[in-house]
């Protein structure tokens, strides 16, 4: 399969992408790992006409110390996140959810960034970015804004970045080694999940979030309360699909996904809050 | 437009649109057609190379991305006439059958061994998850990837 034609430009600096996308519009996407965008221009699902390569933007593949913070830039690849040992150390969450996004091939080519501005609510480092509380920085013509993950992603594929923007760091709080777990249901080794269920602790509070649960990676508050005033695991888990739209696909219905969702948020408490 | 990509040494200079996979500039202006395309939508693996010695589906990369890198296909791993040592396993152990997916297998198998030269079997199964074979149920392709690693 053939993508449609398009117009192909290597940028070799962040300004260069902005100004590229100020003079294309909507015509143009940013090209990062191309794992999700390159499937859908070979479906031409997506046609833009002018692809502005970021692949090579190494200034924007780090992984660094900000004293409160960590900063990642928006072009650091899976592979990277998987093996870092600052992540190992300060947000091993982060660093073990990376290392289930799809296959070796996928990880050492797709970046955190894509996954963010992609905004689909199957993929899984949205939802542990979101229940880290984690903000994004983003440039745009008009200069540099930081947003909080919490109001990012507006719905399935569809996220605050406006047409001129680009994301350029997410900083994520350290939340040292804990332990964290994540159930990732799917039915091929490599796929996304059907549903995903993350549980870690973070800042004194239990953290629980759901992949593939409705439009957006869901912060899963209610199973969190719960866990807050005192339920036990299994009864905080049974909240885990209340306030959720789940999908209904080929791979499962609404109410199975449902179902899952408070299997797999038991199974990732359990092991997680021990 | 024109690029150049060091593919198993040579330097391949050629005009290509922007459009062209990696996989076809490999098999249709590189004519080296040891790459297969099996899915032809990064689920199967078989048209798995390195791409700056790292595993990459190449039906999902565009030719441009990867001007200026070297790429080793399934053609790239002999030296003096002799099979590497994955491709030597993968004989040994008989880790194919009708050989559709091997090459993609075999490039895996060498990216993964150079991220972990002691894999455990998890190891080897977890890290060729990307990579899809309907003949062999697996089992002599993971044995060959452990052999292979106890080659030194
Ligand atoms: C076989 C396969 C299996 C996969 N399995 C999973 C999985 O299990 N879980 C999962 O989470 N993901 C999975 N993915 C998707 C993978 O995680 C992608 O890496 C990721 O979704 C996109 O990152 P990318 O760098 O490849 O982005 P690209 O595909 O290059 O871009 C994606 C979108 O984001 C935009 N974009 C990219 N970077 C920026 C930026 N810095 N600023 C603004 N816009 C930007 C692009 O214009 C495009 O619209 C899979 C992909 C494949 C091919
Ligand atoms: S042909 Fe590329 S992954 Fe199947
Ligand atoms: S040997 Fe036939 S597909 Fe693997």
């Amino acid at each position: 399969m053939i993508p449609a034609s398009f117009e192909y430009i290597r940028v070799d600096s962040t300004e260069q992408v902005i100004a590229g996308l100020a003079e294309y519009g909507d015509e143009a996407k940013i090209l990062a790992g191309g794992m999700s965008l390159i499937p859908l221009m070979k479906l031409r699902l997506a046609t833009p006409t002018v692809l502005l390569d970021a692949g090579r933007l190494d200034d924007l593949s780090y992984i660094s110390d900000k004293g409160d913070y960590l900063a990642l830039g928006a072009l650091t690849r899976h592979r990277d996140l998987e093996t870092s040992d600052l992540l190992a150390k300060e947000c091993a969450v982060l660093r073990g959810v990376a290392a289930e996004v799809g296959d070796n091939q996928v990880r050492h080519r797709g970046t955190i960034g894509g996954s963010v501005a992609h905004g689909d609510p199957a993929s899984d480092l949205p939802a542990v970015l979101v229940a880290l509380e984690a903000e994004f920085v983003v440039e745009g013509p008009s200069g540099s804004r930081t947003l909080a993950s919490a109001n990012f992603f507006k719905g399935f594929l569809e996220t605050e970045l406006s047409e001129t923007e680009m994301l350029t760091e997410i900083r994520v709080p350290k939340t040292g080694a804990t332990n964290w777990s994540y159930h990732k249901f799917n039915r091929r080794a490599q796929d996304w999940a059907i549903v995903g269920a993350l549980a870690f602790r973070a800042q004194d509070s239990s953290r629980v979030a759901l992949v593939n649960m409705g439009s957006v990676p869901i912060r899963a508050t209610a199973v969190e309360q719960a866990l807050a005033s005192g339920a036990s695991h299994a009864e905080a888990a049974d909240q885990a699909a209340v306030g959720t739209e789940a999908p209904e696909d080929s791979n499962a219905s609404s109410a199975y996904r449902e179902h899952l969702s408070r299997v797999l948020v038991k199974r990732a408490l359990d092991e997680a809050l021990v | 437009m024109k690029i150049s990509i060091s593919v198993n040494g040579d330097k391949q200079t050629h005009d290509v649109e922007p459009r062209t996979l990696l996989v076809q500039f490999l098999r249709e202006q590189a004519n080296l057609t040891g790459t297969k395309v099996g899915c032809d939508t990064s689920s199967c693996g078989a048209c798995t190379v390195l791409v700056d010695g790292e595993s990459a589906k190449s039906c999902t990369m565009f030719a441009a991305q990867a001007d200026g890198s070297a790429v080793t296909t399934i053609e790239g791993l002999m030296t003096d006439g002799k099979f590497n040592r994955v491709q030597q396993s993968f004989q040994d152990e008989h880790g194919l059958q009708c050989g559709f997916c091997t090459a993609g297998m075999v490039m895996a198998a060498v990216s993964l061994l150079e991220e972990i030269p002691n894999p455990t079997e998890s190891d080897v199964r977890i890290g060729l998850e990307g990579n899809l074979c309907r003949c062999t149920g697996y089992h002599n392709i993971v044995k060959a990837v452990m052999a292979a690693a106890r080659v030194k």
